[in-house]
């Protein structure tokens, strides 16, 4: 065995070697035809294609019938490929695209999510990854199951497993629909479904085992696509090509800048107009209803006036559009005119300083947004750490020990990105204050203008001096990284490489979510519960089915464009974190922890943070001023966490040890090799229990 | 099964191990974070130092945690017999 393994690792080397100098051969060579005059839309076209051809040909080639292989990629994926197949598993659309945009616009406060993305697998690592190996099944609620006695805690497991991926799932297709009607010019509703097909021809066939293999193809696909814009920026700007370093330099440049950009006399002048339009909408909306009669009469008596006076023919569509978009009842307007006014605060003063951590309008509210910081770093890492569909990965390595290198493997390239992003962040922005801003409106560069057609952009020149001031241009968080390649001045060919990156993370987490619902519900409620006595080929057959039913359902739902997406996703980790972690880990470090306190634990832990939602956050009819110590509902995993853990070990305590057959599994995860031990350790291939 | 001394003190070197690296991990993100506002007036290379640590330094110290606790819980392994034989 040992020798196969050496040998099969030996071969995966040589494999995605090519595998990567031929994906630089492909950009090479589309980077020379886009010089010969390919047109972008070609470009769009063939980075899509062709990578989804590409995981198509290495899911129908690692197609497989062996229950170990679909389910655990038959336990032979050596630790370094491991940890990059974790890493496209992780990191999401939002990561690639979002991330950088966030620490654009949030500055300090935004790395709470480069630090709770990256610390959370120092969890994954101390507390879990080697223990659930040894444990060595195939889901997460396998372990439940095993460990709290029974379909119970399986069961609660099943619906927390179901209920934190599938919003993260549609979250996932979404983008996959963004950025296929954004670089390839499909309609939304039909890119969600190619991307549905891409997603399907990885999983479908091979399961895990096929999964596994796509995913470290497409962790150095998002890679490449994510450093080289970035690297090129940091020449241009600094002349060194090593981003990380060297925004440190500019980030200090970049202060100054700021001092001076927020308090020139035009910036303010801007900011008082928007403070005005900010009073005028909160006056309109005071007076309700009677104030929406006299706005649409005022607007008709200029549409008359102007039609009278022949104005120009844009000037009376414009007013004529004004009048149409007049919202309809006193509810929508109030709705309406309640974002504007939100709209126009935000720009009626500077935005925040780069670098400044915690900024508040006083003491407390500074306090408040650090105790905030705090509460999502924790929730956020220990969603981490209970997420199914990453630590389903570590049952997949050969041994324990591969399992603890894996972990360092997977952090170590989400660290490659994660590492880099603020750099992105600080790099565009830098950009956008020195050549962007102050520039005459109607000379800037074609990229404001491409993005502005999607939306993405906007500029407002409330103060018609025809130059652009920094309050009057509006970023949408995704087009930092999108745009880039373009904002760098670089050919075509590194935004369609981009938009690869994009569609390779999102397909990755894609997969592994879908994945993970589809098991939970064939292994753990068909084959555990419902059937045990089904063959393979009927569990096998199952698997398959539910994957493509519940893909389709997630498509479905990603098609209709929900609201709150972003809430829904960040809602995820909460709710793993809660459901899971206490179970988890107790289930390992204390052998008094029993089925009754794992079950209340589980139920209470979910159920808290399922509350705290429903009472503070406006998608489920709540409001925020409901808050406890002002902790914001995303973090809603900060009560939930604490409540699992202790009803978990109350309730433990009150009710009776566990049996010594459960205390003998506990013993068997803690070490690598017992020896003789009553339990065998299924460290090889397919074991089947 | 019964466990020998021997595996006892091999899992209490494992928690002695893991609760040190868990006060470090502690200790990285939340202190920082804690003292963001004075820590920023601290410049380290280039960078204000809270920023810094939240860019990058807690994330440095995370894959150094993860590295070490699996060289050391591997020697360990075999120290103690427990390691898989492959």
């Amino acid at each position: 065995m040992p020798h196969t393994q050496a040998t099969f690792n030996q071969q995966l080397k040589k494999m995605y070697s090519w595998y990567a100098g031929g994906f630089f051969i492909f950009v090479a060579f589309l980077a020379v035809a886009e010089q010969l005059g390919m047109s972008s839309q070609w470009i769009g076209y063939i980075f899509m294609f062709s990578t989804i051809a590409l995981y198509a040909g290495i899911g129908v080639m690692s197609r497989t019938a062996d229950v170990a292989e679909y389910y655990v990629a038959g336990r032979r994926v050596p630790a370094l490929f491991n940890g990059m197949a974790t890493g496209a598993d992780w990191m999401s659309a939002a990561s690639f695209i979002g991330m950088a945009g966030t620490l654009y616009f949030s500055g300090y406060q935004g790395l709470a999510f480069v630090m709770g993305w990256t610390g959370g697998y120092c969890l994954v690592a101390l507390f879990l990854a080697p223990y659930l190996r040894k444990f060595g099944e195939f889901t997460i609620p396998d372990f439940l199951g095993a460990r709290y006695g029974g379909n119970l805690a399986r069961l609660i497991g099943v619906v927390a497993a179901i209920l934190a991926s599938f919003t993260y799932v549609v979250a996932q297709i979404y983008g996959v629909g963004l950025i296929t009607s954004r670089f390839v010019g499909l309609e939304f509703e039909v890119g969600v479904f190619v991307g549905l097909a891409g997603i399907l021809v990885c999983s479908f066939l091979g399961g895990m085992r096929a999964v596994t293999w796509t995913q470290v193809a497409q962790y150095i696909i998002l890679i490449v696509a994510y450093l080289i814009p970035v690297v090129i920026l940091s020449t241009k700007v600094t002349g060194v090509p090593v981003p990380q370093a060297m925004y440190g330099q500019v980030l200090q440049k970049l202060t100054a800048k700021e001092t001076e950009l927020f308090a020139a006399p035009k910036e303010v002048e801007v900011n008082a107009l928007y403070k005005a339009r900010a009073d005028d909408f909160d006056r309109k909306i005071q007076g309700l209803p009677g104030s929406l009669d006299a706005e649409r009469a005022q607007l008709t008596a200029k549409l008359d006036q102007l039609k009278s006076a022949n104005a120009p023919a844009k000037q009376i569509a414009a007013a004529e559009m004004a009048l149409r978009n007049i919202p309809k009842t006193e509810a929508e307007a109030r709705r309406k005119w309640g974002e504007a006014r939100k709209l126009a605060e935000a720009k009626a003063r500077p935005p925040l300083a780069h670098t400044q951590a915690h900024a508040g309008k006083d003491q407390a509210d500074s306090d408040s947004k650090r105790l905030n910081f705090i509460a999502l770093v924790i929730c956020l890492m220990i969603g981490t750490a209970s997420l199914p569909h990453i630590l389903m990965r570590y049952y997949t390595t050969p041994s324990v020990k591969e399992a603890r290198e894996s972990v360092f493997w997977s952090l170590f390239f989400i660290f490659l990105l994660y590492f880099t992003a603020p750099a992105y962040a600080v790099f565009a922005k830098w950009e956008v204050y020195n050549n962007l801003v102050g520039s005459t409106i109607s000379t800037l560069p074609g990229w404001v203008a491409s993005w502005g057609k999607v939306g993405l952009v906007k500029i407002d020149d409330i103060n018609a001096d025809g130059i652009l001031q920094l309050a009057e241009l509006t970023l949408n968080t995704d087009v930092i990284v999108l745009a880039t390649p373009e904002i760098a001045g670089l050919p075509y060919v590194i935004s369609g490489l981009v938009a690869a990156g994009g569609l390779a993370a999102a397909l990755s987490t894609a997969d592994g979510l879908l994945l993970t619902i589809a098991n939970a519900m064939s292994h753990d409620v068909y084959y555990k519960v419902i059937d045990p006595n089904a063959s393979t080929q009927r569990r096998l057959v199952i698997s398959k089915t539910l994957l493509l039913v519940v893909a389709l359902i997630a498509a479905y739902t990603a098609s209709l464009k929900p609201d709150n997406i972003l809430f829904m996703v960040g809602l995820a980790f909460s709710i793993a974190a809660s459901a899971f972690f206490p179970a988890l880990v107790c289930g390992v470090f204390w052998k008094r922890a029993n089925m009754a306190g794992a079950v209340t634990g589980m139920v209470a832990g979910l159920g808290m943070c399922l509350y705290y939602a429903a009472i503070t956050h406006p998608f489920f009819g709540g409001d925020i001023s409901n808050a406890w110590f002002g902790i914001e509902s995303i973090s809603c995993g900060f009560f939930g966490i604490p409540t699992g853990f202790v009803v978990l070990i109350v309730v433990s305590l009150l009710t009776p040890a566990p049996d010594a057959e459960t205390q003998d599994l506990v013993e068997h995860v803690r070490y690598p090799n017992l020896g003789t031990s009553a339990r065998s350790a299924p460290t090889g291939g397919g074991v089947d229990h | 099964m019964q466990l020998s001394e021997r595996h006892r003190e091999y899992w209490r070197r494992n928690l002695r191990i893991t609760a040190v690296l868990l006060a470090i991990w502690f200790l990285v993100t939340f202190v920082p974070v804690y003292f963001a506002r004075s820590l920023n007036e601290i410049t380290f290379l280039g960078w204000p130092l809270a920023f810094y640590m939240g860019a990058q330094g807690a994330l440095i110290v995370y894959v150094i945690i993860i590295g070490y606790y699996a060289r050391v819980m591997n020697r360990l392994d075999r120290e103690y017999g427990v390691s898989e034989d492959r």
